[in-house]
């Protein structure tokens, strides 16, 4: 399109090579610092780049194709056919119960999630109240504690509740957030005007009403990156459920996953099994664990460099 | 400023309402989540400590029954010192070189503005959408050198079976590798972010002074983002010393080889004491210490790199 509308002078240079030319240069880098900038940037594409190839080509492979084929060879459409049948074979189909189950934990943990930070977060940010200070600091403190620190307490805490092996002992620790709830804090102190509360409250508005009318509205914005970050924590979840959940119609993904690598023959040369699981019904796991938050992240790469999760925290 | 004369409008009934109201409603709407921050956050962390003086009888704890036996038994554990040991080559590896890494990948995508680095930073940021057992997965496969697309360079340094890659001195650097691969495309788009929001008449007046690339690049970009540096070193230290999922499933997946311990990590020795031998209260010991060290680092970002603010809101 943009070519057809471009009118430079040069007309016998087409307008991408002019463009090209053209393009704008941070800093100008000698021919040396280019090569080792080039081959440095593109060793790092192989290591970063290569394993995702390959691992989409694996479902399609028989497993002598995995050891004598050139590693990055399509094997057939047949196998793949093959593997995913297998795949839905294994005891009875659970792996689409373990598609279910984790679709339905990051669902339910989203929900409840959103339902509880966003609150949370407007209210900390619009009023001074007892407890206001507190409440931030535990919330930047549980923020950076990674979650695995507190797996082995949590099981025995959920034990108490008599939650452990219910879908609950998964959603429920999934659905608390803080760095949500900080998210949710910063969006609302720099977007929501005191003025306009303030109004709204000498119009009559109770405090429901302002949140209702003025809070949520403003928080679309906000419901994208809170989806994002929490599904993208919480689909690949593994230390957790793995504890938390005992028989294997309950499992998610990631526990089932697990168990399709350490009871089937193929990653296990000793084990004697006529299961058809092999290198390929694992890979094909795999790449349905991993091919919704691709999707996800290709949309959000752009959000995240242009600085939404920095410019949160910038002074 | 303004409402305090408007405010005589409203009655002095509806005041006092309001008045009751304001406070309420504000805990009102905290109040969903100040039940998960105790529940989920503060809880267990407290019910740790709890659990470390109990001893356990047919499954039931006995508050303060124990007294110091559960850290004198997690202590004076043959696999404690060990756990402790690995994850702590494990962290000298994977933090500077993690970090490393990133920014030197951050700084030389942003050198130059153009296709090559879009794409590169996007093929860079994928695999972090491979994550715990899938990466682990990837990692098993990738690592047998009968296999693996990378076979050359692992045939070039010996090694011909997956058996020998995941020799016990070689886990610290695997492991290294496998969080790298995953995790630092996340970073190095965090950094480009904050190199993007340097100032171009910053970088063009070093440019006019006779800056070359590599000089504005380690005096002036790097300085400029040493905040997010300093802050990825402490999170990168405070989650890879939780090290679990990698351990786990290598040494579940590749047991004939039978190379990696199930007690590699202190969560996993924490895991055991629990789950193989009922030992809770031995389990919180090792909670504690990892909960300890999580909080160290939590209070290290937020009042040492001033990082978060809580009073934007004036």
């Amino acid at each position: 399109m943009r070519t057809i509308t471009n009118t430079t002078p040069s007309a016998t240079r087409p307008a991408w090579l002019a463009r090209l030319g053209q393009r704008q240069r941070t800093q100008d880098l000698g021919p040396i610092s280019l090569i080792v900038r080039f081959v440095a940037l593109l060793g790092a594409g192989i290591f970063f780049g290569l394993p995702l190839l390959w691992l989409v080509l694996a479902p399609s492979k028989t497993d002598s194709q995995f050891l004598f084929a050139n590693p990055l060879s399509f094997g057939s459409f047949a196998r793949l056919g093959e593997a995913w049948a297998n795949l839905l074979h294994y005891d009875n189909g659970v792996i689409l119960k373990w598609t279910l189950n984790s679709v339905f934990y990051v669902v339910a943990a989203i929900i409840i999630q959103l339902a509880v930070t966003i609150p949370a977060g407007y209210t900390l940010a619009t009023s001074r109240f007892a407890g206001r200070s507190l409440t931030l600091t535990l919330t930047l403190v549980t923020m950076v504690l990674p979650a695995a620190a507190v797996v082995l307490p949590n099981f025995l805490e959920l034990n108490l509740f008599h939650l452990i092996d219910t879908p609950w002992a998964v959603i429920l620790p999934a659905a608390f957030y803080p760095f949500g709830v900080y998210i949710a804090f910063i969006y609302y102190s720099v977007t929501l005007p005191k003025d306009l509360l303030a109004a709204g409250r000498l119009d009559g508005a109770n405090e429901w009403q302002l949140f209702w009318n003025i809070g949520l509205p403003l928080a679309r914005p906000l419901l994208g990156i809170l989806t994002f970050l929490s599904f993208t924590a919480n689909w690949n979840n593994f230390f957790g459920p793995y504890v938390f959940l005992q028989s294997d119609t309950n499992f998610n993904l990631p526990v089932g996953l697990y168990t399709l690598m350490s009871s089937t023959a193929a990653l296990h040369p000793e084990f004697a099994s006529e299961l058809p699981i092999h290198r390929a019904e694992l890979a094909l796991t795999g790449v349905i664990m991993v091919l919704p938050v691709a999707l996800v992240f290709l949309f959000a790469q752009r959000a995240i460099s242009s600085g939404i999760i920095t410019g949160s925290t910038r002074e | 400023m303004a409402s305090v004369s408007l405010e005589t409008a409203t009655t002095p009934a509806t005041r006092r309402r309001r008045a009751w109201w304001r406070p309420r409603a504000s805990h009102f709407f905290l109040l969903p989540y100040a039940v998960f921050l105790l529940a989920f956050g503060v809880g267990p962390a407290l019910y740790a400590v709890l659990i470390s003086f109990a001893k356990f009888q047919d499954g039931t704890p006995q508050f303060f029954a124990a007294g110091l036996d559960n850290f004198g038994y997690a202590l004076h554990d043959f696999r404690f010192a060990g756990a402790f040991a690995h994850v702590g080559t494990f962290l000298v590896l994977s933090v500077p070189l993690g970090v490393a890494g990133c920014v030197v990948l951050a700084l030389l995508l942003h050198a130059r503005t153009g296709w090559f680095a879009t794409t590169m930073r996007t093929v860079y940021f994928l695999p972090g959408a491979v994550a715990g057992p899938a990466l682990v997965l990837l990692a098993i496969f990738l690592i047998d050198p009968r296999i693996s697309p990378f076979s050359p360079i692992l045939h070039a340094l010996g090694l011909r079976d997956n058996v020998q890659v995941v020799q016990t001195s070689h886990l610290p650097l695997l492991f290294t590798l496998i969080g790298f691969f995953g995790g630092a495309g996340g970073w190095i788009a965090i950094f480009y972010g904050a190199l993007k929001g340097i100032a171009p008449e910053l970088l063009e007046a070093a440019t006019v002074d006779g800056a070359t690339a590599w000089q504005s690049a380690l005096y002036i970009k790097l300085p400029l983002i040493s905040r997010f540096v300093t802050f990825m070193a402490i999170l990168t230290f405070a989650a890879n010393i939780q090290i679990f999922t990698e351990p786990t499933l290598i040494g579940a997946a590749l047991s004939y080889a039978s190379t990696v311990s199930p007690t590699w990590s202190p969560n996993q020795l924490g895991y055991t004491f629990a789950f193989t031998y009922g030992q809770f209260g031995a389990a919180a010991v090792v909670s504690l210490a990892m909960i300890a060290i999580g909080m160290g680092a939590a209070f290290l970002i937020i009042y040492g790199t001033k990082f978060y603010q809580t009073d934007v809101a004036e």
